[in-house]
């Protein structure tokens, strides 16, 4: 909406003021459905590049080969108008079908899966051990001074579990990024 | 992720024909006959002959030799944009297709339908830095609408038409398609247009029953409301020129236009106020600025037309009618976005305006508010009876063009700017300039495309000694294919919107805005097989561009103007649209933030 607040001379904020400039930034996630086509990934990460968006984290795979549709979830910051041109930008790339907000929806869900190396004997191995348990991690691989952890949940709660590792011996740590879906029988 | 391709097309007709099984540059000269090209801009190189082989058979399609590829772009851009038909360039791998990059560019920036071919390396060597390879499809990427790198022939026809058809509908733009050199000698299997789509891609056209229901309201309510159309009107087409027309006839609101947007509404039409914008008229910028309604209609409130945004037009309530919604809420908050095309929404406007019975607030103090505004006659210049002033040379060329069924291209600087204040449009279609790259040098190679389109029409690029040395070749084009553009130079020795920049901001310091050296354009237009003609006094004035009009080829015309006029009135960088420069520049003008500011 247009804000009245006209350009009193004296008052100009910077020249060319956008009146949105001082809204909160957000963290949205958006699940990007394009088809599976040459090049499209480039192009979505060429948009967010070329006009100065944030990525904080991105997945992509083919979820659909009969239809060769991928699936990118990407998850950005920025004030409400930023995301909103976001969306617009992302729709306005040929391949891509549909933009759905995650994080707005009611009905979304976000999922990260992270393998986590923690090396250590004694009494730091049995504790990471124990708080793997508490967290539901999976041990996937063990040698007599490590273990990988697999760990699948939000992402916060993933940092909040390699935070806990890291007095424990945390040698390395790979995140898939963020993936997301909608709650319900419904499509995207 | 990269090796998938798909076929997402349907034949409309599945009739158990003869497949069509031809090498992959016939298919592509197949294509662009059922597209109905014409004529195509083009310059030849070791990875499009076959192309160029099998074009060579093809008598129904012109081809236009250009002497640069920067130049065959353009001209499909004048082509295009004089027609509302696709404009179709055809280049060689490497050189070629980077020489296309500007137009690719300015064709994206203007929203102009534009398919450009490639040829490529043979798809054995993409990626072994073979010689003349670049990597088109990654150049080109955020530069085009949509780019397409071919690897199969049997994928070439359908690529084909799909291009033409994203080009031309929605926001129309460039797309290109890299056509690597064994496709064009493989052979595949045709197919026709019909039936061809694209699942993801699907402009909204038709707009929300109840946004439109919304911008009745206010006009319902508005007792100063304005108009201000931009390029959109013209990319929808004639029939949205004259929808324009008719509810402006229904509602009496006045009518300012972006430099894109010229043409829609007749400029001898007493609402209509003129360009708006940096160098738009006084009249404009005061009525978008004190209206109570602003009814946007396929313009994107780019910086030149906006000022400063956050004392862009206060008290108004805000419409924007545009097909991609990407560009509305992008720069200015507005009240009612309605996505869709402008010739289906001014027809939805009409309808429901029809309906309403009610009385509409009476305009009468807004437009004697305007008339005031107009009587402080902004373009007023002083002329000369010694030098020709530049504002007088385009007032001339329009009175006696202004009769014949004329089309202006323009180059960049203040000619660009003269041309749109004092040359005057009945028309749609009729003026083609770079407005959003803002390209030195797309004038001539338009003009050579418009030409093309409208053989008998009288084309004319209004140039500037430093622009038109751009793409000076471009003439030769002209002469070898017989095309009478006539190039109208507003000669002023300087760069001069650079030099004036300099006069405003950087204390009359003009750095490297000067060409000591001139070429003598009577002597360039005789050494490259066309007429020149130079006039430096006033009284000559009418006799020569009268001998330019008459001269059946092309013409240089070296108009040598007065050399340090400024283009006014001018809103200066970082100000808002009530604070005009009308009469004389002194230095003052601008804020240390609008001095950042382009
Ligand atoms: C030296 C120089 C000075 C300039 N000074 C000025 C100036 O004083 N005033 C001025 O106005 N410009 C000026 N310009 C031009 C300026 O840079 C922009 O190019 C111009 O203002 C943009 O015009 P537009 O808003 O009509 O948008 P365009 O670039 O023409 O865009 C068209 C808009 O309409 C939409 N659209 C396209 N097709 C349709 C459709 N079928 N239906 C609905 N919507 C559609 C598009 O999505 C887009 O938003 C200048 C340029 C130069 C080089
Ligand atoms: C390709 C390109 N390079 C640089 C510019 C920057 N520029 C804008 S106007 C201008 C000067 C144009 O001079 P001229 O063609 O003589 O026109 P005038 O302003 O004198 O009418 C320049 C250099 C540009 N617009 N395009």
């Amino acid at each position: 909406m247009s804000d009245g607040t006209s350009g009193a001379p004296g008052n100009p904020k910077s020249a060319y003021f956008l009146s949105h400039a001082d809204e909160e930034v957000e963290r949205r996630t958006l699940a990007v459905l394009v088809d599976n086509e040459p090049g499209v990934l480039a192009r979505v990460v060429g948009l967010f590049s070329g006009r100065g968006y944030n990525i904080d984290s991105l997945t992509v795979a083919e979820v659909d080969a009969s239809q060769h549709r991928s699936r990118i979830t990407i998850v950005t910051q920025g004030t409400p108008h930023i995301l909103e041109q976001i969306e617009a930008q992302l729709l306005r790339i040929v391949p891509v079908g549909e933009v759905i907000d995650i994080t707005k929806s009611k009905r979304g869900i976000e999922r990260e899966l992270a393998l986590i190396k923690v090396a250590g004997t004694g009494e730091v191995r049995v504790e990471a051990l124990r708080i793997a348990e508490i967290f539901r991690a999976r041990v996937i691989d063990t040698t007599n001074e490590s273990f990988i952890f697999e760990l699948t949940g939000a992402s916060d709660k993933i940092s909040q579990f390699i935070d806990l590792m890291r007095p424990l011996g945390l040698v390395e740590v790979s995140r898939t990024g963020v993936l997301s879906i909608k709650r319900g029988k419904e499509q995207g | 992720m990269t090796t998938a391709t798909k076929t997402k097309t349907r034949a409309a007709n599945p009739a158990p024909t003869e497949p069509r099984i031809m090498t992959g540059a016939e298919i592509v000269i197949e294509a662009l006959r059922e597209q109905g090209v014409d004529a195509l801009f083009g310059y030849p190189g070791g990875a499009v002959l076959p192309i160029y082989d099998a074009l060579f058979s093809a008598p129904d399609i012109s081809h236009i030799l250009v002497r640069h590829e920067q130049g065959a772009g353009h001209a499909a851009e004048g082509y295009a944009r004089s027609t509302g038909k696709c404009g179709v360039a055809l280049v060689t791998s490497g050189p070629g297709a980077t020489n296309m990059v500007t137009p690719i560019t300015d064709a994206m920036m203007d929203s102009i339908p534009m398919v450009v071919l490639c040829g490529q390396v043979p798809t054995h060597l993409i990626g072994t830095d073979a010689f003349q390879e670049c990597d088109t499809v990654g150049i080109t990427r955020t530069c085009s609408k949509h780019n397409y790198l071919v690897t199969d022939v049997n994928d070439l026809a359908r690529v084909m038409h799909e291009a033409f058809l994203i080009a031309t509908s929605g926001r129309p733009g460039p797309v290109v398609i890299d056509i690597p050199k064994d496709v064009q000698f493989a052979t595949g299997t045709y197919i026709g247009k019909d039936g061809i789509h694209k699942s993801t891609y699907k402009p909204q056209t038709q707009p929300h029953a109840d946004a439109v229901a919304a911008v009745v309201d206010l006009i319902m309510t508005s007792s100063s409301p304005v108009f201000y159309t931009g390029g959109g009107v013209i990319n929808s087409g004639p029939r949205a020129s004259k929808l324009l027309r008719e509810l402006q006839a229904v509602t009496g609101i006045p009518v300012t236009s972006t430099l894109m947007g010229l043409g829609a509404f007749p400029a001898s039409h007493p609402d209509w106020l003129g360009m708006l914008g940096m160098h738009g008229s006084y009249e404009a910028n005061h009525a978008m600025h004190d209206c109570d309604l602003m009814i946007c209609v396929g313009a994107r409130f780019d910086d030149r037309v906006t000022g400063r945004v956050d004392a862009f037009s206060p008290n108004s309530k805000k419409v924007h009618i545009d097909i991609d919604a990407s560009s509305i809420n992008k720069i200015v908050r507005v009240d009612v976005p309605v996505v869709g095309d402008c010739a289906a929404t001014l027809e939805a406007i009409l309808k429901e305006l029809a309906k309403r019975k009610g009385k509409r607030p009476d305009l009468s103090a807004w437009k004697k508010q305007i008339t005031a505004w107009r009587d402080r006659n902004c373009f007023a210049y002083k002329n000369s009876d010694t030098v020709i002033k530049p504002q007088y040379a385009v007032q001339r060329l329009y009175e006696l063009t202004k009769d014949r069924e004329t089309y202006i291209s323009t180059e960049v600087g203040q000619h660009q700017m003269w041309a749109a204040q004092f040359y005057h449009f009945e028309e749609p279609n009729r003026w083609m300039t770079s407005g959003g790259l803002g390209t030195m040098g797309y004038g001539l190679p338009a003009a050579v495309g418009i030409q093309v389109a409208h053989p008998g029409a009288l084309v004319i690029d209004i140039a500037g000694e430093a622009s038109i040395q751009m793409v000076m070749q471009e003439f030769s084009t002209a002469v070898q294919h017989r095309l009478p553009v006539k190039v109208f130079i507003m000669n002023n020795e300087w760069m001069g919107m650079v030099r004036q920049w300099q006069e405003l901001l950087h204390g009359e310091r003009y750095s490297h805005s000067y060409s000591e050296s001139i070429p003598d354009f009577v002597k360039l237009a005789e050494a490259l097989g066309g007429h020149g003609i130079r006039c430096d006094n006033p009284a000559e004035l009418d006799g020569k561009i009268k001998e330019m009009i008459a001269h059946d080829g092309p013409v240089l015309f070296d108009c040598r103007v007065e050399k340090a006029e400024n283009c006014l009135p001018m809103i200066p960088s970082g100000s808002a649209h009530n604070e005009m420069i009308l009469g004389e520049i002194t230095g003052n003008e601008v804020s240390d933030a609008g001095k950042k500011l382009v």
